[in-house]
């Protein structure tokens, strides 16, 4: 059964235990935080073969929790996890040459060696044959624009260049489920563009292929994602594609009109059937309509209407929510208002 | 069973390979590995010298100072070192491989021992070259048998080492350096253990590698009376690198179940 799933979670829960050690002459140093911290609050998720799943939420949400649970690195507290079919207890070693795992602010990485032996250090402990390595290198360097730093120590890179060399060195193995964790994060535009077109590639190139991402970008899990959850504090508030995210919040559909000045006639949009509500805002050079309806085939008696009333039409598009305004309908804020540790 | 070894000497490999580039790439390295240990050994010779010693106890010192290059790099270099790979991000990057975090240790100490030998070595040709001390072995063989031995031994000790230092953090560490000096008196550094101590504190003291080590190379190197035979001190030698390794494994295998659990093979701050 746990086979149909590349990912899958069963009321997994990750709590964080403080010590507080015995000190002779001094007070405890946790006397006065919480003794206990949970991570991750019974999750459960299921992840398909070949789906670009991501988790969107804020710093402290618990993303890098679960990803270290399934990246064999972190035991649950409760709950199961299963990664390709195989329990991430207990048939660890049989899974890792199956992932990979790339962290976003990662320092990992020799100084001593250049960037192309360092991906040469971390493909040999996976078994990766010589000349793979070597070919899968130049291509990956190529990918994050590093190819004249292929033989530069990586002492002497930014850190943006370190993170991208990082970025190669989880594709290097070509694992069956790769785990990013916000893998852009700090990158530039153009970096961060190129990373993504590349991940849409990959996944492209084999339909085994899972990859699941963690982010609290918005657009970028927008633009990726087949499917994305949305976790704050521990929990798996909602999940689905995008596009039926976005649906959940948006209770009517919305469209915008802008018509040439002078629409008089079409003022009273409200009172016609299937609109639910109309707002008008005249601008020095338009007229803006801004309408809700009960079902989106209504819009048909608008632009009658509209037309009827001797309004011109400029332009007319449906106004779609984004996964920002999803986000803040489900946690209560934006994503980036909450500072938190990376849990 | 072919996959995994030639997985594990893959990675074995691939790890000893930052120790061996550093050696290369440091340019300060021949200034600090090499001329730096020869001073420390030189004044001990010299006072030898002053005080008209035989040209043996000069040997010994020598011995000596080449050999404790390489407890410090089993110290430092392998028990330290896991701590370190943690701190780097290195170590999870090993623990999710398919590579055994032995493969990953006995890396750590292929790559220590190499810059280390080199080292040693320099310590070695002051001996010869400038003290004229009179290497002559009652057989080269055995004499490389010792030597490779003691270093099974006192890296497999290394490797458990690193897991301990991990487990215990900074505990271990103040616990190794309390030792380091003593370790320095009972393994006999710069004397004859059976002349100084009795022959139960000596005995005692052969359970410490490089002590066993240097008491039977002194015995095939200078012909000098050791605590025990060096047949006997051979059989301890192989036993504790069987006893060490064992441990490195058991200690390994303890470190990463309870470190899962913890959260500590990735998190940064304790």
């Amino acid at each position: 059964m746990m086979t149909d799933f590349a990912i899958r979670t069963e009321e997994l829960t990750r709590t964080y235990r403080r010590k507080t050690r015995r000190r002779w002459f001094r007070k405890p140093k946790t006397a006065d935080a919480p003794a206990e911290f949970t991570a991750l609050d019974r999750v459960s998720l299921d992840v398909r073969p070949g789906e670009l799943f991501g988790l969107l939420g804020p710093n402290g949400a618990g993303k890098t929790t679960l990803i270290k649970i399934l990246t064999t690195l972190l035991a649950p507290s409760s709950g199961k996890a299963w990664v390709d079919g195989l329990d991430v207890e207990t048939r660890a070693r049989e899974l890792r040459p199956r992932i990979n795992m790339v962290s976003g602010g990662e320092s990992s990485g020799y100084g001593i060696l250049t960037v192309r032996e360092n991906l040469w250090l971390f493909a040999r402990i996976y078994g990766v044959p010589n000349d793979l390595v070597r070919k899968r290198t130049d291509r990956m360097l190529e990918v994050v624009g590093l190819t004249d730093k292929a033989d530069s120590r990586v002492s002497h890179l930014s850190t943006g260049q370190r993170q991208k060399m990082n970025f190669c060195r989880g594709f290097i193995t070509d694992p069956k489920i790769l785990f990013l964790d916000e893998p852009t994060l700090g990158l530039d535009v153009t970096a961060a563009r190129n990373i993504r077109r590349f991940i849409r590639e990959w996944m492209k190139e084999d339909d085994r292929r899972t990859i699941l991402l963690t982010t609290h970008y918005m657009a970028e899990a927008d633009e990726l994602c087949d499917r994305l959850a949305i976790v704050d504090r521990g929990k798996v508030l909602a999940c689905g594609t995008p596009a039926n995210l976005k649906r959940q919040v948006q209770e009517y559909p919305i469209f915008e009109l802008s018509l040439s000045p002078g629409a008089n006639g079409v003022a009273d949009l409200s009172t016609l059937s299937g609109v639910h509500h109309a707002t008008r805002t005249e601008t020095p050079t338009t007229v803006e309509l801004k309408v809700s309806l009960h079902e989106e085939p209504a819009i048909g008696g608008v632009v009658q209407k509209v037309v009827s009333g001797g309004g011109k039409i400029l332009t007319l598009k449906k106004v779609e929510p984004t996964l920002e305004d999803v986000f803040i309908e489900l946690v209560g804020h934006r994503i980036d208002d909450e500072e938190g540790g990376n849990a | 069973m072919r996959n995994a070894l030639t997985l594990f000497f893959q990675a074995a490999l691939a790890r000893a390979y930052p120790r061996a580039v550093w050696m290369v790439r440091n340019r300060t390295w021949l200034f600090q590995e090499t001329l730096l240990p020869v001073l420390s050994v030189a004044a001990f010779a010299y006072s030898y010298q002053a005080m008209g010693a035989p040209a043996e106890y000069v040997g010994m010192v020598i011995l000596g100072g080449a050999m404790t290059t390489f407890w410090l790099n089993v110290l430092w270099s392998m028990g330290a070192h896991l701590y370190w790979e943690r701190d780097s991000g290195n170590l999870g990057l090993y623990v999710m491989s398919p590579a055994p975090m032995m493969s990953i240790l006995a890396g750590m100490a292929l790559g220590g021992m190499t810059t280390t030998t080199i080292r040693a070595a320099a310590i070695v040709a002051a001996g010869l070259f400038v003290f004229h001390v009179p290497f002559d072995p009652t057989s080269w063989w055995l004499l490389v048998a010792i030597f490779v031995i003691t270093l099974a031994a006192l890296y497999g000790l290394g490797m458990m080492f690193a897991s301990l230092f991990l487990l215990w953090g900074r505990e271990a560490w103040h616990t190794v350096n309390l030792l380091q000096e003593p370790v320095y008196l009972l393994a006999g550094t710069n004397f004859p253990l059976r002349n100084v101590f009795p022959k139960v504190v000596a005995g005692t003291a052969l359970l410490i590698p490089l002590a066993a080590g240097m008491d039977a190379m002194r015995q095939v190197l200078f012909r000098a009376e050791g605590v025990l035979s060096v047949e006997t001190e051979i059989g301890l030698l192989a036993g504790l690198a069987v006893v060490f390794l064992t441990g490195a494994k058991w200690c390994l295998d303890l470190l990463e179940r309870k470190s899962l659990h913890d959260g500590k093979l990735t998190v940064r701050w304790e």
